[in-house]
């Protein structure tokens, strides 16, 4: 068992990659149904490691487990360091559950260049598992910047119409940003005598000035990531070109990088910076609670439609952070986990009518619920999680949020229970356009509901949504420990 | 009696059941099954919700877990059962009229496509609805309240190829949203201040807290418990209709007849009241959110009697009966009479959920024809239900014995006893709406069942009374609509029927301890019975004496009757500012803050400053010689010069 635990994390991040380059080598579309099922294996393979990561990790302690440590680049104390805690743990598992329903959403809607798709997301996987796992500067940065790779290939290659817009936006805005954050690992490499150990520069003691610096630096990568206003009119334009397993591995994960971003580097780096700039996060994240839910309001495309929704609820998420309150903290986390879910799901119903009628625009649509009962049902099942109703995953990261604000500030905690008003509103129109009403041309009447495939994929989202919605418990149960040291050490200064 | 946590458990679980099984496996096992299956579900937790009154009423009590739904920032969050006199009342009465409204959609519904879907949702709603009245904290309580919403959302909605319909559903559930952003507030500001959610908990710490503030906006300090109750009643404003939040009840009515008696009537509509009545010891302790329940309660109560007078619409009638009749459950709370406004509530569920579905035998008869113009003389072809509908229309005007007589009078007497600032406003309010309810119920039952009939040959020749499940419903709603008051007013009065699950009566020097007896033998000097009175014969006066009279005093008040009939505007002017105004908000956020500023100037204005850049600097690179031995010349000039005088 020592040497299962000790090298899971590498046999999560290394074995989608691997079998994504065994999916690459099957090469032609002729040959297309083995690389599926070669993807599909997989994907299964790394969610059932992951299980065994949830079900052997340590819920009582908040240090980093499943630790794999060696050198890798001695010349400069570049090292191969691996770990997890109750925060990256979660979104690990979110990012296996996701990556297997997204193979089965491309599954017969991918007809061009099969393998190197399957392969892209495969790869992709590995990767962002990366993220979650690297407690070595470089390696974070590398897995960070190597993540851009696969997801501009799915959006370039197998996007809509204006994909290399999109495409060279997503690029150019996300590497800006995290350009900066290379600024500031480097700086902390020098400024710690040669280390790249993030949780030795957790601990290492700062100015106040050189921490706004280093935490403005990291906030430039992390809020394009997230994205926070005004930084995020990129997200709308990748998601509508991106094919729907782009929409959701966008949504569902890499969205999370930035958040988690915040969570691994930026706050425990420069805590006092965080505290002091906490108006600004707090303010940005109230704009994009009310502002974005406006925006949303009045989209006429169902995937830009959601794309803002996604900002909206990340807002969410940026101010449960920044607020340093527990409960706060905690909910945040479990919004990340929510909307992964949520928001995924979201997007695959939308790509099941485009796969249909090629249309996202909500106009093409309306009394699709006549044809399509059971896609109905689980469309307006997952808008409601969308509206944050309680039963649904979508609710415990929006109260839990709205709880913990509430005990530090009453006007915040207002304003961002907005979104109960405004979330409804833009959710439940669209899916009064789209799925209520008569039926409203012949192409509509001529749709047929869910194969058995779309209803699996929907089930297992739905089956998320609900379990996290009815018993949160667990959920919240292995972040507990890692959330209380993280807002403990957050609370002592560094200066 | 000990040990009946398994029944408590069952109560719910059992309608949870039927709504799966009647819901999704409805088009496998059919429509005889799903009705079947919903009927076993509702009618076993009927009869279990009796026995656990029953052991109640016998001193049972039971306040405890079923799990942990969450443990967050060192709280527990958990699902749990209060069993109280509360509770229990709720619990009979939700199951009662749900088993009711079942039965008689066997009927209602025969002809519908969407049957074992309805039976689905309203066992659904059901068991939300006991989660709701069973709940002992207030994450349970959202939680049934969110999911009673989500059910009357999905029902309104029902015949979702009606545009009326699917627009008034979404009205629906966005404007019990704006409720429940108080409502979360609310609850948030409890856990902030007692930092518990548990009922029990927070009642035994509420006194302590009463001095405690909350720092608002430019160190402006509220009355913390205020604060809390204020926002609590939002949510109940929402979920209970009233001024302004009210707006979404009489739309509701897009839905089958059979949830509008149960879900818009009888029961989640008086959710709201149920939540300030548990929330007594709170209220109890701030005048301030006292006075603004009692306000709104009475503008709701008078304001929207005015709106029933002048509807066509049979159900619209009920419906802005109904919004009134909620009014004065909430005036009652807001004079701390809790026990009477739990009274009210309960003969209201039997006599209204009994209107309502009269309504809708009539509706079935007439072909789904609901305008009362196009009806009249209907009591000769449907006497059961002209009977029952009769019935129901007394309790709701308020004539002894019937129900609404008892409750009623008892919360007009408590307004007249109260002390609360606004009271004497309410009680004018209350006075003037009981002419106004006796006038507009007996202007339905004239215009329906009396005079000539105005039915259209076609339909004619087809009326019939209604089937048996039809009005088997009717006769067994009717029952209670007659006795209820007469049996329970002893019991409220008392103490015996709600004993300390909500705060105790007020009891003034003259004695608010009425019985049934005293009231009865009050009857000939009491004003409100002689309004009451008033109003039947203005109604019979207008609608049956003179039927020429209404149109001549529309036409000679007109300006007064259009605003009644406008419904004094609010729809109107929602829409142009909420639905209007944040969608033209939206469009021009959208279009200049995202894509002109940001997208236009910064993003793609600091690419083309790129491109535009790059395109001034290529002329450096010309290609030709001379260019460059040009800029070599004058750059070893330049760095000559500097080494040399530097």
């Amino acid at each position: 068992m020592e040497i299962f635990d000790g090298h899971l994390l590498s046999f999560l991040i290394w074995a989608p990659v691997l079998v994504g380059a065994l999916v690459l080598l099957t090469g032609k579309d002729r040959r297309a149904p083995a690389a599926r099922w070669i993807a599909l294996g997989g994907s299964v393979v790394t969610f059932l490691a992951s299980a065994c990561l949830w079900a052997r990790f340590d819920r009582g302690t908040a240090q980093m487990q499943f630790v794999e440590r060696g050198d890798w680049i001695s010349r400069f104390h570049i090292e191969y360091y691996l770990g997890i805690d109750g925060i990256s743990l979660p979104l690990i598992l979110l990012t296996t559950v996701l990556t297997m329903v997204v193979v089965i959403a491309g599954w017969e809607v991918i007809r061009t260049r099969v393998a190197q798709y399957f392969a892209a997301f495969l790869i992709m996987e590995g990767l962002m598992i990366g993220v979650f796992c690297a407690l070595d500067g470089i390696l974070f940065y590398l897995f960070w910047e190597a993540m851009l790779i696969p997801m501009f290939l799915i959006i370039g290659v197998w996007g809509g119409p204006n994909r290399v817009y999109a495409a060279i936006k997503f690029f150019l805005y996300t590497l800006l940003g995290s350009l900066l954050m290379l600024v500031a690992l480097l700086f902390l490499y020098n400024a710690t005598g040669g280390s790249f150990d993030i949780l030795a520069f957790h601990a290492f003691p700062l100015s106040n000035s050189v921490q706004t610096l280093i935490f403005l630096a990291f906030f430039a990568a992390f809020a394009v990531k997230v994205p926070m206003v005004p930084v995020h009119t990129w997200l709308p334009d990748a998601h509508v070109e991106a094919p729907t397993g782009g929409s959701v591995i966008l949504a569902a994960i890499t969205l999370k990088m930035g958040a988690y971003g915040f969570l691994r580097l930026a706050m425990p780096i420069a805590p006092d910076a965080a505290a002091d700039l906490a108006w600004l996060v707090v303010t940005l994240s109230l704009v994009a609670v009310v502002y974005i839910a406006l925006v949303a309001l009045v989209q006429r495309d169902m995937k830009k439609l959601i794309a803002y929704s996604s900002i909206s609820h990340m807002g969410f998420v940026t101010l449960g952070f920044f607020v340093f309150d527990a409960q706060a903290m905690e909910g945040a986390v479990v919004q990340m986990i929510s909307h992964g879910f949520v928001s995924g799901a979201m997007f695959l119903c939308v790509g099941v009518l485009y796969d249909r009628l090629h249309s996202r625009e909500i106009a093409t649509y309306g009394g699709v619920i006549k044809v399509m009962p059971v896609f109905a049902f689980f469309m307006v099942f997952f808008a409601m999680a969308n509206a944050g109703l309680p039963g649904t995953s979508g609710f415990v990261g929006e109260f839990l949020v709205i709880l913990g604000t509430f005990s530090v500030s009453g006007f915040y905690a207002t304003i961002a229970a907005l979104t109960l008003i405004v979330g409804a509103a833009y959710t439940l129109w669209m899916v009064k356009r789209v799925v209520f009403g008569a039926i409203k041309n012949t192409e509509v009447e001529a749709l047929s509901d869910l194969n058995r495939r779309e209803f699996w994929m929907l089930s297992t989202m739905a089956a998320a949504v609900l379990l996290v919605g009815v018993w949160p418990a667990p959920l919240l149960e292995v972040m507990q420990s890692s959330v209380q040291h993280l807002l403990t050490h957050l609370a002592v200064t560094k200066l | 009696m000990q040990n009946l946590e398994l029944v408590y458990l069952a109560i719910p679980l059992l309608c949870l059941a039927a709504a799966v099984g009647a819901g999704f496996l409805g088009s496998r096992i059919g429509r005889t099954h799903s009705h079947r299956v919903a009927i076993a579900g509702v009618g076993s937790a009927f009869v279990l919700s009796c026995w656990v009154a029953w052991d109640v009423f016998h001193g049972g009590y039971f306040n405890g877990p079923v799990y942990t739904w969450a443990v967050s920032g060192g709280i527990q969050f958990e699902i749990g059962f209060l069993i109280d006199p509360l509770s229990a009342v709720m619990m009979v009465i939700v199951t009662f009229v749900s088993l009711m409204v079942h039965i008689y959609t066997i009927g209602y519904m025969a002809e519908d496509p969407g049957y074992s879907r309805f039976f689905g949702y309203i066992a659904l709603f059901t068991f939300a609805m006991l989660m709701l009245v069973m709940s002992n904290n207030f994450l349970q309580l959202f939680f049934g309240w969110e999911g009673v919403g989500l059910v009357s959302y999905l029902l309104i909605g029902f015949w979702y190829e009606r545009e009326s319909a699917v627009r008034a559903n979404l009205k629906a559930f966005l404007v019990n949203r704006v409720g429940d952003f108080g409502f979360i507030l609310g609850i948030a500001a409890v856990l902030s201040l007692f930092g518990t959610l548990d009922y029990a908990e927070v009642f035994k710490a509420a006194p302590s807290a009463k001095l405690e503030v909350f720092e608002g906006p430019w160190g402006v300090e509220w009355g913390a418990i205020t604060v809390i109750c204020l926002l609590l009643f939002v949510g109940a404003m929402g979920k209970s209709a009233q001024v302004p939040l009210h707006v979404w009840l009489p739309d509701s009515m897009e839905g089958p007849t059979p949830i509008s008696a149960l879900i818009h009537a009888a029961t989640m509509v008086t959710a709201g009241i149920f939540l300030v009545a548990r929330m007594s010891p709170l209220y109890e302790m701030s005048v301030a959110a006292s006075s603004t329940v009692l306000i709104v309660g009475a503008l709701t109560a008078f304001l929207m009697a005015f709106v029933a007078v002048v509807q066509t619409d049979i159900k619209r009638v009920v419906a802005y009966s109904t919004l009134s009749q909620l009014g004065y459950m909430t005036v009652a709370l807001g004079v701390s009479a809790y026990s009477i406004a739990i009274f009210h509530l309960a003969t209201h569920a039997f006599f209204k959920a009994l209107l309502f579905l009269a309504a809708g035998s009539v509706i079935i008869a007439m072909h789904h024809e609901q305008d009362m113009r196009r009806m009249g003389g209907l009591r000769r072809v449907m006497p059961i239900t002209y009977m029952t509908c009769l019935v129901g229309s007394l309790a709701l005007a308020g004539i002894p014995p019937f129900a609404g007589f008892f409750s009623k009078d008892a919360i007009i007497e408590a307004v007249h006893h109260s002390s609360v600032p606004g009271a004497g406003f309410a009680y004018v309010s209350v006075l003037l709406g009981v002419i106004l309810t006796a006038f507009y119920s007996f202007r339905l039952v004239f215009m329906a069942f009396h005079g000539p009939s105005r039915v259209d040959s076609h339909t004619r020749e087809h009326l019939h009374e209604s089937p048996w499940v039809v009005t088997l419903p009717l006769v067994l709603l009717a029952i209670p609509s007659v006795i209820a008051g007469f049996v329970l007013v002893g019991p409220v009065f008392d103490g015996s029927l709600l004993r300390d699950s909500v705060s105790a009566l007020p009891v003034g020097e003259d004695g608010l301890a009425l019985t049934a007896a005293g009231m009865l033998t009050h009857v000939p000097v009491s004003i409100p019975f002689w309004l009451a009175v008033l109003g039947i014969v203005l109604a019979w006066v207008f609608y049956s004496l003179k039927p020429d009279w209404p149109d001549m005093l529309a036409a000679r008040f007109n300006r007064v009757y259009r605003v009644f009939l406008n419904k004094y505007g609010f729809d109107e002017l929602y829409q142009k500012v909420f639905a209007d105004g944040s969608r033209w908000l939206g469009e021009q956020l959208w279009q200049w803050g995202d894509r002109t500023v940001i997208d236009g100037w910064l993003v793609n204005g600091s690419a083309a400053l790129v491109n535009k850049s790059s395109l001034l600097v290529r002329r450096l690179q010309s290609g030709f010689v001379y260019h460059y031995a040009f800029a070599m010349i004058i750059g070893l000039v330049g760095l000559m010069s500097w080494l040399f005088f530097a």
